[in-house]
Order: structure tokens, then sequence, then C-alpha cells
């Protein structure tokens, strides 16, 4: 099966760099599955995890929010944040996850620090999310 | 002339100041080095992100975006980095006061402009003057990290979507090497000079060309300033390495000139005692 290139690059560094059969996603619209020789393309990401299939393996890369690139031959992610599952902090994404939790519960609904508490939430869940498939 | 064990006492007291300087400038040159793998890691990130936006936002004709927009513009933001201590030669004075010449010849009031100041030297000059500074971040660390930034750049994007301000410069130190930097000032937003050296692909929206630039220009922006924080980061730290290095020269200096005198005073303090046991003897005969 033919491959595609699929780098995964933040801020602080570039996260993940292989030849990959198939990458899946969550966009913004939907899942996406990606295979070699898709149009060039351009989708905003979802809070979630970057499935990336090799032969019979899986690797996990969390990702929070960001854009996806396709062209024929590479598929580039960039994201503001962004983790391999064996490089995932639990202990730090079940703490921000407790104090998300307590924000939410002192906020009101129509603060703009709940939109953040609840953004903030939705991150540390799918890191311990992505951190416990990976186990 | 001073006595012998006043010079002295200078002597030990220069040589240790010149061991902290010394061990400053050596600190200063690992995170100098460490800064500037900071910034090489983040061009893979920034050139990718330009290429799309370039792609989106010339590509498409009919794709606007208030940020890509100029407006009539009634407030001037500007971002200021500095450091957060002194003990770096000029650094912080030339940044300070090239915002300082801008600011004062462009605006008649304080309502004409805001500050955002990043680094207590920064802060504490226009507090200190009662300029409108609206936003200020201290001690971010020496090799800040995207995260601990993130939460300013995306203030200072949210400033400029709800009309806090109308357009953005950023003054920061750009590192051209370990013994030059310049003050540099970079236009912001409105994002009115995008360009791509690479060629321009054609894509596919998903949604639509208007939604991504929603999600992306934010992104651009907030990663411009990261971008300019590492560059200043690396300016900062080489400016302490040479200010470090010009401290060590100097206090070697007058180690030298102070063992002179030392030894000029020890003589003199010697001939000085011949001559009067020599009187001695002389007027015993």
């Amino acid at each position: 099966m033919k491959t595609i290139k699929v780098s995964v690059v933040t801020p602080d560094g570039p996260v993940y760099e292989s030849d990959v059969e198939m990458v899946s996603t969550k966009a913004q619209s939907g899942e996406l599955g990606i295979l070699h020789g898709h149009i060039p393309m351009v989708a905003p990401l979802q809070i979630g995890a970057v499935r990336l299939k090799n032969g019979g393996k899986t690797d996990l890369v969390a990702v929070s929010g960001g854009l996806l690139e396709v062209r024929p031959d590479k598929v580039t992610i960039l994201a503001q944040s962004a983790e391999k599952a064996d490089d995932i902090d639990v202990e730090r994404a079940i703490r921000a996850k407790e104090r998300a939790e307590q924000r939410l519960g002192e906020q009101k609904r129509d603060n703009i620090d709940f939109k953040r508490a609840e953004l903030a939430l939705q991150r540390a869940l799918n890191r311990i999310e992505v951190s416990e498939k990976h186990f | 002339m001073a006595s012998l064990r006043d010079i002295k006492s200078r002597i030990t007291s220069t040589k240790k100041t010149s061991q902290i300087t010394k061990a400053m400038q050596m600190v200063s040159a690992a995170k100098m080095s460490r800064a500037e793998i900071n910034a090489k890691s983040f061009v893979p990130y920034m050139e990718k992100i330009q290429e799309v936006t370039a792609s989106i936002a010339l590509g498409s004709k009919d794709a606007s975006h208030p940020m890509l927009t100029s407006r009539p513009v009634k407030k001037t933001g500007y971002l200021v980095i500095t450091s957060d201590r002194g003990l770096c030669g000029a650094y912080n004075s030339n940044i300070l006061r090239s915002v300082f010449q801008t600011i004062q010849s462009r605006h008649k009031s304080s309502d004409e402009y805001a500050i955002i100041a990043i680094g207590r030297k920064g802060r504490d000059f226009f507090k200190k003057r009662n300029m409108n500074v609206i936003l200020d971040i201290v001690s971010v660390p020496d090799q800040p990290e995207f995260a601990e930034i993130k939460d300013l750049a995306s203030k200072a994007v949210g400033m400029f979507a709800d009309e806090t301000f109308d357009e953005l410069y950023v003054y920061y130190s750009h590192y051209v090497s370990a013994i030059q930097q310049d003050v540099t000032v970079k236009k912001l937003l409105p994002l009115t000079d995008i360009s791509s050296s690479t060629k321009l692909t054609s894509y596919e929206f998903e949604p639509s060309a208007e939604e991504i630039l929603e999600v992306l220009l934010p992104q651009y922006a907030e990663s411009l300033i990261y971008g300019a924080l590492l560059d200043s980061k690396a300016s900062e730290h080489a400016a302490v390495m040479t200010a470090m290095k010009s401290a060590t020269d100097n206090a070697m200096e007058l180690i030298n000139s102070l063992s002179l005198s030392y030894n000029r005073a020890r003589q003199a303090a010697i001939t000085q005692e011949i001559t009067e046991i020599v009187g001695g003897a002389a007027a015993l005969e």
C-alpha cells in the first residue's frame, strides 16, 4: 500500500514525522480519512486524536485544534499543541481537568472564562483519553 | 596615595566582581545557544502556517476576514517585548526609546494608543510615565513555551477583533548575531503584508475558506507574536553576554592598574624604610 508523509508541527517544534498508510482525524465538519493521492485540502480540526495507521500499527497523537493541510504526497498538521501518546503528561492532564471542572462550577454560562474552561476541559479529557487508549 | 591595605582590598573585591560577571557571561552564552535552537525549531511551523495563510488569503479572492482588511485607525496598539531585568547593556533602552519616540510623535493623548508590555522593564518604564498599559506579562521564562505566551497572544489578537485598537505593532529586538541585535518594528495586525516565496497551492476548503480563515488567522497572528518573543529572547541573552563580557574586561583592566599602583606603593614603602634605616645609622656615627 502506498504511504503518505505526515508531519505534525507545533510552535515548539515538530512532534511527529513519519510515512503512514492512512491518517484519520476529526475535522470540524466531521471525521476525515486521508490516503495517498488525496486532493489538496485545508480543514480546521477539532480537539481530538489523530490516528496514523501504518501496517498493523496505529500511532495516536493528541492535538488541541489547529489545521490539517493535505497535499497529494504530504499531510501537515499545524496545531498550537500536540503530543504523542507516550509523551503525554497524564498527571498534568488530570490536574488540568480538575481545575477546569472547578472553574466550570464557579462561572456563569455566558462568561468568557466559562468558554475557556470548557475548552481546557476538552483538551485535558482528550489527552487523558489518548494516553489511555495507548496502554 | 591610598594605603597598601586599601588597594589590596579593592583588588580583592574587583576580582570577586569579575568572577561573577564572568559566570554570568558563560550562563548567558549557554542560554543564548538554547534560545537559538528554540527559534530554529519554531521555523518549520512558521513557514508552513505562512504558506497556508498566503495560499488561502491570496489565492481565493472571495475570502475576506476582518483581520485582513485595514480600517480607519482610531487607536493604535503597541506590543513591546523587553527583558525582566537589566544587566544587558542598551538592550531595553534601545527598544523603549524607539517606542517612546514613536508614541510621542504620533499621538497627542493617551486615548490614541494602548501598550501591551512583555517584560518587567518595559512595563515599569511605561507605568512610571503614566502611559496607557492595558496588558502586561512579566517573568517569561528564558526558554518560553508556546503555552506560556498563548494567553497573552490570544488576548492581544482578541483586542484587535473587538476593536480595542485598530492596528497592532510589535517592537522587539531582532537577533542578528551574538554581537548585533536590531530594534525591529513589525506591523502585526491587520495582516496586510502576507507574502509567500513558494508557489501557491490551490486547496479544496472544508467547509469553506471563510471558516478556515476564522481558525487560521488568529493562530497565525499568535504565532507571529511567539516568533517575535523567541527572537527577542535570543537577543536578550546575546545582549547580556556582551554586557557581561565587557564588564569582565573592564574589571581585568582595573585589576591590572590597581596591581601596578599596589606594587608602586609597596616599593615606595620599602624605599622609605631603607632611607629611614640608613638615616638612623648615619645619625649614630
